[in-house]
């Protein structure tokens, strides 16, 4: 079943115009006019991901739906923390234009039985592609309601067959200066990685995305394949992921790397504990003026306090 | 007219305007929904970074007098310190409203637990006998020590360079920038400091 999200005031196709004449007009706008378009607004600077703006077919409704009122698709899409594009939050949606998401290349590798290198559209197609209406809180304590597609990553990790030995997993995004500008200064230690525990990595609410309010994953929300980990820091959810490797040793993530009295390889989202330089116990939705309480686990307590039992949450940051 | 008249019938009214254009723009911007996803940050960072350019823009008043040998710059150095001010007001406001929204028991944590507020805080406060004590009654007043007062501008500088460097996440090019021009105002006032003081009586 094909399902489309409405944008909140956006008025729905079926309100208007027959769904078939809809189709056909976008495949129209896609196909023919959009090689004009897109020679117009390659040289007026407006350039828009050639992907993204595209439905993703046969989508359907997942689990965990959040009950938080959605973020706009503009804020999702135009105030990003994407540091291979710039530090600005601006940076990403205004450079998008140079990642080139297709052809796009994924190696799986380490502690599986079938390693290999795969193109983006044969990982995902074994897939059925799920809707997943999550929070997602950042480590500056701002927050956004996204609703995107993907697939439990466990579903993934399973066709490769994980050994006994893969305790963690590792992933790493794409370094290439030509497409990602802000890799032009050494901000961060390029490429980005980042990690998880097996157990983490294997939760049902861990997914890897390809989309958002049922469209293509755009160039500044970390196309075309990117890590959603709800109940931890944003940071932790990579974007424009190559390589996938599991591994037996805890990976150094990057921020851990660049800061690590103040970024842990965990990073759940934990109003109790503070960010050395600033409070966690509160976050601002995008959108709202003032400030809300931060949940435990970002609100996914329920699922997976059980994971940390045990831990002491300080130490383990 | 003299350089004097040009002073206070062009150059100054002109720069009091100019100084409000920040405002302008800021509130032109709010109005048209112009400023993105998280306008309350956005307020937060633009009234902050201008407070810390007119801070050095004041404290580049008198190098630029000495250098170029016009004198009558002097008489914008008060005006560009009480917009510091007011950038510096509104910048705590937005953080006091909309971050803590008056909450003086956060508030206090805040300037407490964290370095960056500490320092920011800190030249915030010290601003205010500098602003408080700028008229000409003032001056009159506290004779040589108003001078002594007013030197404290030095440590406010410092702080509110430190107060961005130390919120910063990972990207510290644009404090550091600041920061270099900062060292150079205060290396010309050493410099010259020097070069023109009497000798020492052995």
């Amino acid at each position: 079943m094909l399902i489309k999200i409405k944008r909140r005031g956006e008025i729905g196709p079926a309100e208007t115009t027959p769904r078939e004449l809809f189709l056909d007009r976008r495949r129209f706008l896609r196909l023919g006019a959009g090689s004009v378009v897109t020679a117009a607004a390659l040289s007026s600077g407006l350039w828009r991901p050639a992907l993204a703006d595209v439905k993703l077919p046969n989508v359907t409704k997942g689990p965990f739906t959040a009950r938080d009122e959605l973020t706009p698709y503009e804020s999702v899409t135009s105030y990003n923390n994407f540091y291979e594009f710039g530090t600005d939050k601006e940076d990403p949606a205004r450079l998008a234009g140079s990642l080139k998401p297709r052809p796009w290349r994924v190696v799986i590798d380490g502690e599986v039985t079938k390693p290999g290198s795969f193109d983006i559209d044969e990982l995902i197609r074994p897939h059925a592609l799920q809707e997943r209406v999550y929070r997602l809180r950042c480590v500056e304590a701002w927050s956004m309601v996204i609703p995107w597609v993907g697939f439990p990553l466990a579903d993934l990790l399973k066709r490769f067959q994980p050994t006994s030995r893969a305790k963690y997993v590792r992933f790493e995004a794409l370094h290439d200066p030509r497409q990602f500008p802000g890799q032009r200064r050494a901000v961060l230690s390029w490429p980005y990685v980042e990690g998880l525990r097996i157990d983490e990595a294997m939760h049902p609410l861990t997914i890897l995305a390809v989309g958002l309010y049922g469209e293509v994953l755009p160039n500044q929300n970390g196309a075309p394949l990117r890590l959603v980990v709800p109940w931890k820091y944003g940071f932790k959810s990579i974007k424009s992921i190559v390589k996938i490797s599991l591994v037996e040793q805890m990976p150094l993530n990057t921020w851990a790397r660049s800061a690590p009295n103040e970024y842990g390889f965990y990073a759940n989202v934990n109003p109790l504990v503070d960010h050395p330089r600033w409070s966690q116990a509160k976050e601002r939705r995008i959108g709202d003026f003032f400030k809300r309480e931060t949940a435990m686990f970002n609100g996914y307590a329920d699922q997976v306090a059980s994971l940390y039992t045990g831990m002491d949450l300080r130490k383990f940051f | 007219m003299t350089a004097a008249q040009w002073m206070t019938r062009v150059i100054k009214p002109a720069v009091f305007v100019l100084c409000l254009a920040p405002l302008a723009w800021l509130l032109w911007d709010a109005f048209h929904h112009q400023l993105g996803a998280n306008p309350v940050e956005k307020l937060n960072h633009r009234t902050g970074i201008w407070t810390l350019r007119l801070l050095l823009i004041t404290l580049a008043v008198t190098p630029l007098r000495r250098i170029t040998g016009w004198n009558v710059l002097i008489r914008l150095r008060r005006m560009l310190g009480l917009y510091t001010f007011f950038y510096a007001c509104l910048h705590f406001l937005t953080w006091l409203v909309f971050d803590h929204f008056f909450d003086l028991h956060e508030v206090t944590k805040d300037i407490i637990k964290r370095p960056y507020i500490t320092v920011g805080f800190s030249a915030f406060v010290l601003l205010i006998p500098l602003a408080v004590t700028s008229t000409h009654n003032w001056i009159r007043r506290l004779g040589p020590s108003w001078k002594t007062l007013h030197q404290s501008i030095y440590v406010i500088a410092v702080a509110g360079v430190l107060h961005y460097l130390w919120l910063v996440k990972a990207d510290v090019r644009d404090p550091v920038i600041y920061g270099l021009i900062l060292v150079a105002l205060l290396a010309y006032r050493a410099w010259t400091k020097r070069a023109t003081a009497p000798p020492r009586l052995i």
